[in-house]
């Protein structure tokens, strides 16, 4: 039963990796971009939903509604600027563009908001849970989160295969070059991609504030997380996102069986593992890394 | 019409310090055939990749109706009807055979082409559209470029080294539809190391030696002489083989 419970609990977890992690992987495949502001993009979601949502007279639980539809057009007005002018440059300069913006982002909130941790507050439903056996508890919070997961990650696969702007993204990922001869705008594919990026990391931030406490600091650890399920599940796969978001949060829940003091050294052993004997991930193609 | 259709006029292009193409200049009419031969390293690809928009003249320009289209990069040119077809094919190896012409319709000009026309010229790809692209062999993956370029409608095709790594009765199959294409009033520009395959489907032909045209015109007033000299250079054409080819 215990380790029924280990199993879930980490399923449940893996859920939120996986949703903050696809906008991360989605970035890289497309873009070839790392964005090392991933997380702080997270928590200013976070932040939005917490001081902004109530100015509108919104219930923070549905903050996302309008949180995410702003960050999709932020995403893509910042990559047809600033990211888009960093590409252009050169690789190396995206990295460093994407570092100095999670330094003026952390520091941004902590000048604004302090570095009092904040909660994204969904009233009595944090404490409501389901109860299907003795020591196994489901808390619907997370249960949402990982249902949202797993909607937003067969969209996003049904758009990418089933429709032709899915398509043309695909294209760019590929082959920028023969996407463009064949009429594609690639800066316009780059901002959709970066859109969706910042959408789905919008709503990650916001279920993470829902579940636990954030602060302006909290983007790094949860990046370092990130990093790992898209390594654990393979570059450009989306169902290996979610496969490798659930693995990592079984591990960490393994370790935090153990020993509380495991919880994240569980988790790196298991991204070093596969790092060392399936490098391209456990879904991702091996020329994928090339 | 009254001008050409597609122009280059004193063309010049760099790729650092190294110029690749230098005072380059011709035309194509409507419906016309015109093959660029040259040895490895001549400025062939260049050149097209030049008319595409993947790179930009030091000097001259590209028209299109007597327009310049210098500036536009190449998905406008695309929907202006300028298509090239890259060398190594360039396919969008994630993606099925149907999958690479939906890319290519996906910002299609209104025109002769579509998915079921590639389908009726290429008959066996129905049958395996739904197949990788990868799982196809060299002339098949070939004839999908050719299809993904065909499906925007382009008003000039350009091909670049369709025989590269086939085997010759592959490049004669693909080298039977230029009529095809020809007759739906696009017209194509070829490239080719393999000049027996260049000459022998072209209208005109303008030879590339070390980024300068070496020589230009008509197939039939060309001997094979003259195309070694043009192709090799000075004095080198009497130790070479009569074909002339660099393969």
């Amino acid at each position: 039963m215990i380790w029924l419970n280990i199993v879930i609990q980490g399923a449940l977890v893996g859920g939120f990796y996986a949703l903050f992690a696809c906008g991360l992987s989605l970035m890289f495949g497309v873009l070839k971009v790392i964005n090392l502001a991933h997380g702080d993009m997270a928590v200013v979601a976070g932040y939005a939903a917490v001081f902004l949502a109530p100015r509108l007279h919104l219930p923070e639980l549905w903050s996302f509604l309008v949180v995410v539809p702003v960050f999709a057009l932020v995403g893509y007005v910042v990559q047809r600027t600033l990211i888009q002018k960093s590409i252009d440059r050169d690789p190396f300069t995206t990295l460093l563009v994407t570092f100095g913006l999670s330094v003026v982002i952390e520091n941004l909130l902590l000048e604004v908001y302090s570095a009092n941790g904040q909660t994204v507050n969904i009233g009595s439903l944090i404490g409501r849970s389901w109860h299907p056996a003795s020591i196994i508890y489901v808390s619907y919070v997370s249960l949402g989160v990982l249902a949202a997961a797993v909607l937003v990650l067969l969209a996003l696969q049904l758009f990418l295969s089933k429709s032709g702007l899915g398509r043309m993204i695909r294209a760019v990922a590929d082959d920028q070059e023969a996407a463009q001869l064949s009429g594609a705008n690639y800066r316009h594919i780059f901002g959709i991609a970066a859109a969706i990026a910042f959408a789905t990391v919008a709503l990650a931030g916001i279920a993470y504030g829902m579940m636990t406490q954030f602060a302006p600091t909290s983007g790094g650890v949860n990046l370092l997380f990130a990093f790992e399920v898209v390594v654990i599940g393979g570059i450009g796969s989306l169902w290996g996102t979610l496969v490798g978001g659930i693995a990592l949060g079984i591990a960490q829940q393994f370790g935090a069986h153990i020993n509380l003091s495991y919880q994240i050294l569980a988790g790196n052993i298991l991204f070093l593992l596969v790092l060392a004997v399936r490098p391209q991930g456990l879904f991702g193609r091996k020329n994928a890394v090339s | 019409m009254s001008g050409p259709l597609l122009q280059v006029d004193a063309l010049t292009v760099h790729h650092g310090q190294l110029c690749a193409i230098d005072d380059v200049s011709f035309s194509i009419d409507e419906g016309e055939i015109l093959a660029v031969i040259g040895a490895n390293g001549a400025g062939k690809s260049t050149l097209l990749r030049t008319i595409a928009g993947l790179h930009h003249p030091t000097s001259g320009s590209v028209l299109l109706d007597g327009q310049v289209i210098n500036a536009l990069p190449p998905n406008r040119r695309v929907a202006l009807g300028v298509s090239l077809v890259p060398e190594g094919r360039r396919l969008f190896s994630s993606m099925t055979l149907e999958e690479n012409l939906q890319v290519g319709a996906y910002h299609a000009n209104p025109g002769p082409f579509d998915i079921k026309r590639v389908y009726e010229l290429f008959d066996w790809m129905p049958s395996r559209r739904k197949q990788s692209v990868w799982q196809l062999s060299g002339g098949e993956q070939q004839a999908v470029a050719i299809g993904r370029a065909l499906v925007a409608n382009p008003r000039v095709l350009l091909l670049d080294e369709l025989s590269l790594g086939l085997a010759p009765i592959v490049i004669e199959k693909i080298y039977a539809l230029v009529p095809d294409i020809i007759a739906q009033g696009v017209s194509i520009l070829i490239v080719e190391q393999d000049v027996s395959q260049g000459v022998s489907a072209a209208d005109r032909v303008h030879c590339l030696l070390e980024g300068r045209t070496s020589m230009t015109g008509t197939p039939a007033e060309l001997t094979s002489e003259e195309i070694d000299r043009a192709y090799f250079g000075a004095g080198l054409s009497s130790t070479m083989p009569e074909s002339g080819a660099a393969s």
